[in-house]
């Protein structure tokens, strides 16, 4: 078994984390918890599907899957922030409906047979560095270096520029941000989008580039949970997201790729020889979030750092503000 | 020009303002609002089914007529309607107390897979009577359920673990968990699934009775639907006229107020994933064996746990509501097995979620007609 070739491919399969991560990241940010990314990484993902499939153009594939995701994210931010229902509740049920809506119009696409994919390729010089050049810069596809951008990108935009401190704002302390004018709602029904967007972007780049196809629900398989623990396990934080989101690809390539040789580490593969043993490799990306939630919680009580203060909180004008 | 018209344009005859509600609304009000809800978003998804290619009306109709045609199809939608209804006590319970239990899909499949551990293990002989069997399976159910449900408690009580997740990973856990059961160890000649169980295993059906009564005969609806009404009026009596429920519901509504009073919410939220896992246990165990009698993945991994969520908070979290809200879902899922394409129902209940959540602003806010003075 080669390792570098599974942490290349558990990069690749990163990425699609990555971008769920960032975006509810971003969500959040802004006081607004959407448990909808799994619903919305689906229509991301039958979209940019169909799209590539009917036009035979995956560019346009991907803009119509994160124009989608980011129009369903909208659903949510009208019921929890003009409608100020419960965050919860309300990013469950977009959940459903993103599951339900993606089944019904990606009805008989499974068969629809292959699509042109994102162009793969490698970035010269940087390829030729030892180990790391073979991991994350050969034959890896366009999105993947787009994720390598956006992590930097995202740290600068929320931490050193002045739309990043309003984003903070809206999420730390509504009232005040309101009161030096800056538009609360404007603002969260925005990074609702945004995060919606790169939910819908995660979503083309399963069936776009890492395992391109649509499967119904089992395209996602639940990564878009996984996501919203990442950003727990973040402590909304972009680069600790990215290391999470990683590692977590890494982990899922390793569970596929370990069934697979006779020999494992100079002793018969037991995953080899009781298939049903693989079972209990499919639970581990699960009981990882689980672990890892741990781990970022008890963290976050012992430097009492936390969520964003007004995070699931609707904000309403002339309230006492949190 | 344009300056004189926007001078001598009219007020509106009459303007619609929102206020906060600032006594409670009256009692059939909360009713009516779901209902309409309901409503709305069966005409919403009727227009998405006819964008999709499909016959709204057509589909309604053949739900209605597939599902409360005649007493056979009535049966098979109470057979569909029991799981959802204990998952929906389930959810109820813990959402009571706004803890999120998104796990008890997780916690009905451990529930079929305690009770199906009773006969597969085996730990009872096949040849027990039945009044031991069954309730012997009960227990491991709800133990089994239980125990799920007490893992994020306990996390979410000592570490503050976010329990929408750890559940919802659970759920992922304990299909992969009964899948290594089902191929690994009790497979039937290499299928997927358990061998059957024997009958003194089964939940009793109506059908067994159809000797002395003629009217039984073909009837399917087994003694899951009991158990099902007898747990939802306990837990009503819970939640409403016990001192337990009270602590319940004042954490629920007021944490800070709770904290005040003296009553432990950390002992509390364990106590209640596990009694919210319990319940989903039992809705795995009337399922594994009252329908399925077998230990199989895809009939019990069939999505009851979420329609639990939806038809909870469709109910109002009222244990006596859910038995009513239960059937129509169970109807719903029992006719859209035949409906084209394949997602409707699921479509559908999405739908009714985001209609319901949106309603509440209703409960919350009034709207008032204002005749526009001058």
């Amino acid at each position: 078994m080669d390792f570098t070739i599974i942490l290349q491919a558990g990069i690749a399969s990163g990425t699609v984390l990555l971008f769920a991560t960032l975006g509810e990241l971003f969500a959040e940010r802004s006081g607004v918890l959407n448990l909808g990314v799994e619903g919305m990484m689906l229509i991301g993902a039958m979209s940019a599907f169909s799209t590539t499939i009917a036009t035979g153009n995956p560019w346009l594939g991907v803009v119509v899957a994160m124009l989608f995701a980011g129009l369903i994210s909208q659903i949510h931010a009208y019921i929890v922030i003009t409608l100020q229902a419960d965050q919860v509740v309300s990013g469950l049920s977009l959940t459903f409906l993103g599951t339900g809506i993606s089944l019904v119009l990606g009805e008989g696409l499974s068969k629809a047979g292959t699509v042109s994919l994102l162009p793969n390729f490698s970035i010269p010089g940087l390829d030729l560095i030892p180990f790391l050049g073979k991991i994350f810069f050969t034959d890896q596809s366009i999105l993947v270096y787009i994720g390598y951008l956006l992590v930097p990108l995202s740290w600068y935009y929320i931490n050193r520029t002045r739309p990043g401190l309003h984003l903070r704002a809206v999420g730390e302390y509504p009232s005040a941000a309101d009161a030096l004018g800056i538009s609360v709602f404007r603002l969260r029904y925005l990074y609702v989008f945004v995060g919606g967007m790169l939910a819908g972007l995660a979503g083309a780049t399963i069936s776009l580039a890492v395992s391109p196809g649509w499967f119904s629900e089992l395209t996602t398989g639940g990564q878009g949970w996984i996501a919203i623990g990442l950003v727990i396990f973040a402590q909304w934080d972009p680069v600790r997201a990215a290391i999470g989101a990683y590692a977590f690809g890494a982990l899922r390539r390793l569970i596929l790729d370990i069934q697979g040789p006779l020999v494992l580490l100079g002793f018969d593969n037991p995953f080899y020889y009781n298939p049903y043993l693989g079972f209990f490799l499919q639970m581990l990306p699960y009981l990882f979030t689980v672990a890892v939630l741990v781990i970022g919680s008890r963290e976050a009580m012992r430097k009492r750092i936390g969520a964003p203060a007004a995070l699931g909180n609707p904000y309403i004008r002339g309230e006492r503000g949190k | 020009m344009a300056e004189s018209t926007a001078v001598t344009k009219k007020r509106p005859p009459f303007r619609i303002r929102i206020e906060p509600r600032l006594s409670e609304p009256p009692s059939w009000y909360p009713a009516v609002v779901s209902f309409v809800a309901l409503i709305v978003a069966l005409i919403l998804g009727g227009v998405l089914i006819s964008l999709a290619g499909g016959d709204p009306i057509k589909s309604y109709q053949h739900i209605a007529k597939a599902s409360f045609g005649d007493v056979g199809v009535l049966s098979d939608t109470i057979v569909k309607a029991t799981p959802i209804l204990l998952a929906a006590l389930a959810c109820s319970v813990a959402f009571r107390m706004k803890l999120w239990n998104i796990g008890a899909e997780g916690q009905f499949i451990m529930g079929a897979f305690g009770a199906s551990a009773i006969v597969l293990a085996p730990v009872l002989p096949e040849e027990t009577p039945r009044i031991i069997f069954i309730p012997v399976m009960m227990v491991a159910g709800m133990a089994a359920g239980a125990i799920w449900g007490f893992i994020p408690g306990y996390l979410k009580a000592r570490f503050n673990v976010n329990e929408i997740i750890s559940t919802l990973m659970l759920n992922y856990v304990a299909v992969a968990w009964i899948n290594f059961w089902i191929f690994g160890v009790w497979t039937e000649g290499g299928f997927q699934m358990s061998p059957k169980f024997p009958t003194t295993a089964w939940l009793p059906r109506l059908l067994e009775y159809s000797k002395s009564v003629s009217f039984f005969r073909g009837l399917t609806t087994h003694f899951g639907l009991v158990l099902g009404i007898i747990a939802a009026v306990i837990l009503w009596f819970i939640v409403f006229r016990s001192r337990w429920g009270y602590e319940i519901r004042l954490i629920g509504d007021n944490p800070q107020a709770a904290q005040y009073a003296g009553i432990n919410i950390k002992q509390n939220i364990v106590w209640v994933m596990m009694l919210s896992g319990a319940l989903a246990g039992l809705g795995g165990m009337s399922e594994v064996s009252g329908v399925v009698h077998r230990l199989q993945t895809a009939p019990l991994a069939a999505g009851y746990g979420f329609t639990g969520i939806i038809v909870a908070w469709l109910a109002k979290l009222n244990p006596l509501v859910i038995i009513v809200a239960s059937v129509l879902f169970g109807a719903l899922i029992l006719a859209g097995r035949e409906i084209q394409p394949s997602g409707v129902p699921k479509m559908i209940q999405g739908i009714i979620l985001v209609c319901l959540i949106a309603s509440d602003f209703m409960l919350r806010y009034r709207i008032v007609l204002e005749r526009g003075e001058e």
